[in-house]
Order: C-alpha cells, then structure tokens, then sequence
C-alpha cells in the first residue's frame, strides 16, 4: 500500500487549521492554549515528513561495519524539531501560568467576560 | 496519602528506576536516542510522580527551591562555560576540537558536558514549574 | 503495512483535534491532547524520528498534560458554553488551509530521495560526522556540536520559561483591590 504523495502534508495542514480554528472560535484560555499545541505538532508533523526518505532508517550509524548501502533519513529536520518541542513546552507553561494569573484577577478564563469586565471597569 | 498503601508503595518501588532509567538516557545519548532534553524531563517526571502521591510539601523538603534555582542556573552556566573554555583553549566558542590533544576525545567531553549542562536545566526548570502551579493556592477559585 | 498504519494514525490525530475542538469538559481536552501528542511520537517513529518521538513522548504527553490538570485544579474545569461558532473564523481558517493545500502541490512527494532538502548540510553530516565528531547518534552530533549555538539558545529559553512561571505564580497571590 503507497501513501499518496502529498498525503502527509495534506493532513498536517487539516490538522493545522483545526488548531489555528480552536485558537481564532473558542474563548476559553485554556482550550486556546491546548489549540496553539494542536498546531504546534501539525508544524512538526510538517517537518518531519520533509525529513523522510523512502526505505530509509533513523539517523543513528551502525557502532560497527561500515554504513555503506544504507539509506538514512534525514537528520537535519529531527533536530530542528527536537528543541522545537522543548520550547513548546516552555512557551506552554508561560502561557498557563499566565492564565492563572488571569483567572485570580478577573474570576474567570472566558475571553467575552474578561472583556466585559473590563469595559465595565473602563 | 496514608490510607492508599499501593499507590505509595509502588511509587517508592517505582522512583529509582525512573531515575536510574534517565541517568541511561542521558549517557547513552551519543550512541541511541536520547539526550539531555530527554533525560531531565524523565529525572523530573520521578519528582512529580513523587509529588503527586506525597503531597507538594513533601515533594518541596526532598528538593528544596534553593538546590532547584541553582541548578537551574548552573546548568546554563555549564553549557557556556564549555564554550569559554574551548575559547580559552584556543579554539572559536563551543569548539569542542580544542578541548583535548585529540579533536574526537574534545568533542566527545564537550558533548558530554553540554548535554549535562541541558539535562540540569531542564530537570530544574520541569519540576521548578510543576511545582510552582501545584503550591499555588485555588482557595479563591470561586469567590465570584 | 508502515503507510497503512501513517494513514491511521493521521486519521486519529485528525479526530482528537476535532474532539478537542468540540468538547467542553477541559478536562477531557487535557486527556486528549495528552492523547494526541502520544499518536504525534508514533508517527515520529515510523518516519524515522526516533529521537523527536522520545522528546515528544516525555515532554508533549507527559510533562504537559500534566502542567495542564496541574492548571485546571486551579482554574474553572467546564468551558462556558453558547459560544457560537464564528464565521468569520471558519472563513480564515478555509482561506489560510486552501492556499497552504495548493502550496504542497510544489512539494517534493513523500519519501522522495531527490528532495532538495537531502541534498544541502544534511549528506556532510551522514557522512563526516563519525569522524569528526564521534557519536554515532547523527542526531546528538549535530544537536550538541554542529548547531550547539542553537541548543544554547534553546537551554536560555528553558530557563527564562523557568524563572518567568516563577515570577508569575512563586509569590504569593494577590487579592483584588
């Protein structure tokens, strides 16, 4: 069975919008960030694919005998991604951090009353 | 957590290994996968673990926030020092090469140390942010 | 049989981030998040990211559906429902997933060993890495030494992240004015 050839980018880019469609429609904070990660591993997910090749085997060489006749995928894309995630997560735990914040000051996470809140304030 | 005795058990019996598996991954990095990134989560994943059946206070006396922060910070602080020190070496910053007599030994040290630098920090930051929004206090959750 | 399970485990990501999307008890996204990003390390090994798949399993499904529930006993556990679904959003988002779909059409097809990608910095590293650097993971040579600037920075953004949740939430919390 053939994947078809664009399939795999096809796919990460529906998962792409279904993220980026969280992000834009739901008010909840918190669901806004689990969106943003939805669209974060659709971008990996992009990446990865590049780095594919066909018959090809994870990047790491044989400890001994010689490589020779063995297709490698490629390496670059991996690591790229690899501190990619990290930062995800770093960028994650900003984000949720700051949505306790916002919680404690205003009682609520939900985009439309935050706003209401404020205008009343205002 | 005194009247769930399996749960704390098994977590006790579980922990060392957790560790033990990490410490794996971060010195076999080179020849499989694995790395700092990925070791310093697993280190921290045994602390959660062991917040999460012990209560946080508990979890705060076996990892106090002092030896979290320095951690934290010598972690960077290793990473760059083995860039200084192969400028100082008399190599250009992070090159390894000029680390040792032989350019494949410098690198194998400065990839050792760089990867025990990253390892360091990201255990600090993981458990220092799990714990950190497991003390904050919810008691003002519905005051609205 | 490795295109075939490609195929299902998309298809699975696909309708956990629909499920995401249409659920409302954030603790079921959580879950599923957690979920979807296990499928994403899946997918990582069968593309040959072994290391990426490792990442991806320990930090995307564990630490951070962990941070997630760990945010939700703080914050309320049910999204307000009544929120209509925006048109104006559904429109972006078609128009943006359009023109990305007819940008893949001048993309290298999958698998192809001809793809402009595989043949810039990538075969040096295949190739010299062994010699020069040593490990035989081409991942960790190239992570720590040939880009190590950038791991650099990527350890910096850790620790910023880290003393940003710090200064956010280590003080005590302050009550409304």
């Amino acid at each position: 069975m053939e994947v078809p050839g664009l399939f795999n980018y096809w796919m990460a880019i529906v998962l792409m919008m279904a993220g980026l469609y969280t992000v834009i429609a739901r008010g909840n904070l918190v669901k806004k960030l689990i969106g943003l990660g939805v669209f974060q591993i659709s971008v990996f997910v992009l990446y990865i694919t590049m780095g594919k090749i066909k018959d090809g085997t994870a990047p790491i060489l044989p400890a001994s005998g010689s490589a020779e006749g063995v297709v490698f995928s490629n390496p670059l894309p991996h690591v790229l991604i690899l501190t990619a995630i990290v930062v995800g997560i770093a960028t994650t735990a900003l984000g949720l951090a700051l949505v306790v914040r916002i919680h404690e000051a205003f009682g609520t996470i939900e985009e439309d009353d935050i706003q209401a809140i404020e205008e009343s304030e205002a | 957590m005194k009247e769930k005795p399996i749960l704390r058990v098994g977590t006790k019996f579980l922990i060392p290994f957790i560790l033990m598996f990490a410490l794996y991954v971060q010195f076999h990095g080179d020849f499989g996968p694995g790395g700092g990134f990925q070791a310093g989560v697993i280190f921290a994943s045994a602390f959660v673990l062991y917040a999460i059946v012990f209560g946080i206070a508990n979890a705060r006396r076996a990892l106090p926030a002092g030896i979290r922060r320095l951690l934290l910070s010598l972690g960077v602080l290793i990473y760059a020092g083995t860039g200084v020190l192969a400028l100082v070496e008399g190599g250009r910053f992070l090159d390894y090469s000029a680390l040792a007599a032989q350019p494949v030994l410098g690198q194998h040290l400065g990839i050792f140390l760089v990867e025990f630098g990253v390892g360091m920090t990201v255990f600090a930051a993981m458990t220092t942010i799990f714990f950190v929004f497991a003390s904050r206090d919810p008691s003002a959750r519905e005051q609205d | 049989m490795i295109e075939l399970l490609d195929i299902v485990i998309l298809g699975m990501m696909v309708v956990a981030a629909l499920a995401v999307l249409w659920l409302r008890d954030l603790f079921a996204v959580a879950m599923l998040s957690g979920a979807y990003s296990l499928m994403g390390a899946t997918l990582y090994v069968l593309l040959d990211a072994v290391d990426v798949a490792f990442t991806e399993a320990a930090v995307g499904a564990g630490i951070a559906t962990v941070l997630m529930l760990g945010t939700l006993t703080l914050v309320p556990r049910q999204e307000k429902p009544g929120k209509k679904p925006s048109l104006a959003g559904l429109f972006t988002v078609a128009a943006t997933g359009s023109l990305l779909i007819w940008a893949t059409l001048d993309m290298p097809e999958y698998g192809d060993p001809d793809a402009p990608i595989h043949h810039h910095v990538a075969p040096r590293y295949m190739k010299d890495s062994a010699a020069e650097v040593g490990p035989p993971n081409v991942v960790t040579s190239v992570l720590a030494s040939y880009r190590g600037y950038d791991t650099l920075g990527e350890t910096t953004v850790i620790f910023t992240a880290a003393i940003g949740v710090m200064a956010l939430l280590a003080r005590g919390r302050r009550r409304k004015p």
